[in-house]
C-alpha cells in the first residue's frame, strides 16, 4: 500500500507543479456566443436580435465581420490589453483580409473600445473610429440609452467600411453551394471508388472505364453542368477506377478501410450547417481603432 | 542502383537539415525582422502625426514655445536612429533607438499635460483628432512591441536548444536579439490623464 500512496503524493505534487501560473490581473476572454455578446446585460432582446440580424445580413453581403462584446467589469485589466486579447482569440474577420471589428463596451469603468482589424483601417480609421466613439455613442450613454448608442455605433461603423469588401459570393448564388458540395462529392466517390474496386478487382481496364463514366455522373449530379469538371472527373474515374481495383485485388479487406472513414465523414458533413453558430473567420489586428469614455 | 543510393542520399540530407532546425530557424529568424518592421512602421507614423499636432498646438498656445521645442527635437533625435536587420542582435543600438524614441514619448506627455491649461484647443476638432491618432499609434505601437518581443523570445530559445543550437553553431551562426523594452514613460504614454 505504502508505495502507492508515495506515488499518489508524488501525482498530486507535479499537478501542483504543472499548474499553468498565468498573469494575476489578466481577464479572461469570454466565449463568443454570436455576433452580440451582452455579458454586461445592458441590452434589450429586442436590440440584440436587430443587431444580430443587421449584422449578419452585412457579413452575407460584404464578408466583413463586426461584433458587439459588453463586459460588467475589467476587474483592473487595462481596456486596450484585453481588447487586443478578445481580438486575437476571436479572429473575427476573414483569413488574410482581416476585415473585422469589435466594438468593447466595459460598464462599470465606463469605457468603451472600438478594434479594428486591419483590413477596416483604411476606412475605419482611429479617427473615424474615436469620431464614432466620442460624437455617436457617448452622448447616448450619458443618457443611459445603451441600445440606441449601441445600435447608432454599430450603423456607424457599417457605414464607415461599407464597400471596402464583397462577400465572395452570397450564399444564395450558385457559386458558392458548388464549393460546399465539392467537399461533399468526395466522400460518395470514395464510396463508389471502393465498391467499384471491390466488385470489378479482377478487370482493372473495366474498374477505369466504369470510373470514366460514372464519376462525371456524379460529378453532373453534385456539382451541375460544367465541361471543365467533368472532363478532370472522367480522368480523375479513369485513375481512381484503376488504383481502386489495384489496391483491393487482394481481397475484401480493403474494402472496410475505404468505406470506414468515408461513413464517418458523412456524419461529421451532415452536421455541420450553415445555420450553426457564428465563428470568427480568422482575421488579424494589430490594435488600430480608438477608445474613449462617458 | 547507384543512382536510387544517390537520390537515398540526397533525400536524407534533406532530411536531416530540415529535422535540425536549418529551415526552422531562418523561418524565426524572418518572424523577427517583420515583426520588428512593424514595429518600424507605427513608431514612423507617429513621427508623422508630430509636425501637425505642433503646428495645432502652436495656434493656441504660443506660450509653450520651450515644450513644443523639447518635441520637435525628440521627434528629429528620433527618427534619425534606424536599425538594420543585423542591429536587431546588437544591445548598443537598441538601447539608443529605445532611448531616443523614449525621449520623444515623454517629451510627448510633457506637451499633453501643458494643453490642459487651453481648454479652447482642448475643444478644437483638429487637435482632437490628432490626440485620438497618436492615442491609436502609441496602442499600435505597443501590440507591435509585443509581437516582436514575443517573436524574439520565440527565436532565441530555438538558437539554445538541441539540435537547433548545433546547427547554427556550425552552419548558420544566428545571433540573439533584442527585445525591444517599453521605458516607465513610454507604457504611461497613451494614458495620459486630462485632470
Amino acid at each position: 500500500m505504502a508505495p502507492f500512496r508515495a506515488l499518489g503524493i508524488g501525482l498530486i505534487l507535479l499537478g501542483i507543479l504543472l499548474l499553468p501560473v498565468g498573469p494575476v490581473h489578466a481577464l479572461t476572454v469570454p466565449a463568443l456566443k454570436g455576433r452580440i455578446n451582452d455579458y454586461a446585460q445592458i441590452l434589450s432582446p429586442a436590440t440584440i436580435s436587430q443587431l444580430e440580424n443587421a449584422l449578419r445580413y452585412f457579413e452575407q453581403q460584404e464578408s466583413t465581420q463586426i461584433v458587439v462584446l459588453t463586459v460588467p467589469t475589467l476587474e483592473g485589466d487595462s481596456l486596450e490589453d484585453f481588447s487586443i486579447r478578445v481580438a486575437e482569440s476571436w479572429k473575427i474577420g476573414q483569413k488574410k483580409i482581416d476585415n473585422g471589428a469589435i466594438l468593447l463596451i466595459a460598464k462599470q469603468e465606463k469605457k468603451l473600445r472600438i478594434e479594428v482589424g486591419f483590413g477596416l483601417e483604411g476606412k475605419l480609421t482611429d479617427l473615424i473610429s474615436g469620431r464614432i466613439i466620442h460624437d455617436i455613442i457617448v452622448p447616448r450613454f450619458k443618457e443611459g440609452n445603451f441600445d440606441q448608442g449601441i445600435i447608432n455605433g454599430v450603423t456607424a461603423m457599417m457605414e464607415a467600411v461599407k464597400g471596402e469588401f464583397k462577400a465572395k459570393a452570397a450564399p444564395t448564388s450558385g457559386k458558392n453551394s458548388n464549393q460546399g458540395d465539392l467537399a461533399g462529392l468526395i466522400v460518395p466517390l470514395l464510396i463508389f471508388f471502393a465498391f467499384l474496386g471491390n466488385f470489378l478487382q479482377r478487370n482493372r481496364l473495366a474498374a477505369g472505364a466504369v470510373g470514366a463514366v460514372g464519376c462525371p455522373l456524379f460529378g453532373l449530379f453534385f456539382l451541375g453542368f460544367s465541361w471543365i469538371a467533368l472532363a478532370i472527373l472522367v480522368i480523375v474515374g479513369l485513375f481512381g477506377g484503376l488504383i481502386a481495383a489495384t489496391m483491393l485485388s487482394g481481397g475484401g479487406r480493403g474494402g472496410g478501410f475505404f468505406l470506414g472513414p468515408g461513413i464517418g465523414g458523412f456524419g461529421g458533413g451532415s452536421s455541420g450547417g450553415d445555420s450553426g453558430g457564428f465563428s470568427g473567420g480568422g482575421g488579424d489586428f494589430g490594435g488600430g481603432g480608438a477608445s474613449g469614455d462617458w | 542502383m547507384q543512382r536510387l543510393i544517390k537520390l537515398f542520399t540526397l533525400f536524407l540530407i534533406t532530411l536531416t537539415i530540415s529535422g535540425c532546425g536549418y529551415n526552422a530557424l531562418q523561418m524565426k529568424e524572418e518572424a523577427v525582422s517583420k515583426a520588428w518592421a512593424d514595429i518600424e512602421s507605427n513608431l514612423q507614423r507617429r513621427a508623422d502625426l508630430i509636425p501637425n499636432l505642433v503646428e495645432t498646438v502652436k495656434g493656441y498656445a504660443s506660450h509653450e514655445k520651450e515644450t513644443m521645442t523639447q518635441v520637435t527635437e525628440a521627434r528629429s533625435k528620433a527618427s534619425s536612429i534606424q536599425l538594420s536587420a543585423a542591429d536587431l542582435s546588437n544591445p548598443a543600438a537598441m538601447q539608443k533607438l529605445q532611448e531616443a524614441q523614449g525621449g520623444l514619448s515623454s517629451a510627448l506627455s510633457r506637451l499633453m499635460v501643458v494643453v490642459e491649461k487651453y481648454p479652447d484647443l482642448k475643444a478644437n476638432q483638429n487637435f482632437r483628432d490628432l490626440q485620438g491618432q497618436l492615442e491609436g499609434t502609441e496602442n499600435r505601437i505597443n501590440v507591435a512591441r509585443q509581437r516582436y518581443n514575443k517573436a524574439v523570445e520565440d527565436f532565441n530559445a530555438s538558437i539554445r536548444v538541441f539540435p537547433a543550437s548545433l546547427t547554427n553553431s556550425l552552419l548558420l551562426h544566428l545571433q540573439k536579439k533584442e527585445y525591444f523594452k517599453a521605458d516607465a514613460e513610454a507604457r504611461t504614454a497613451p494614458k495620459v490623464n486630462f485632470k
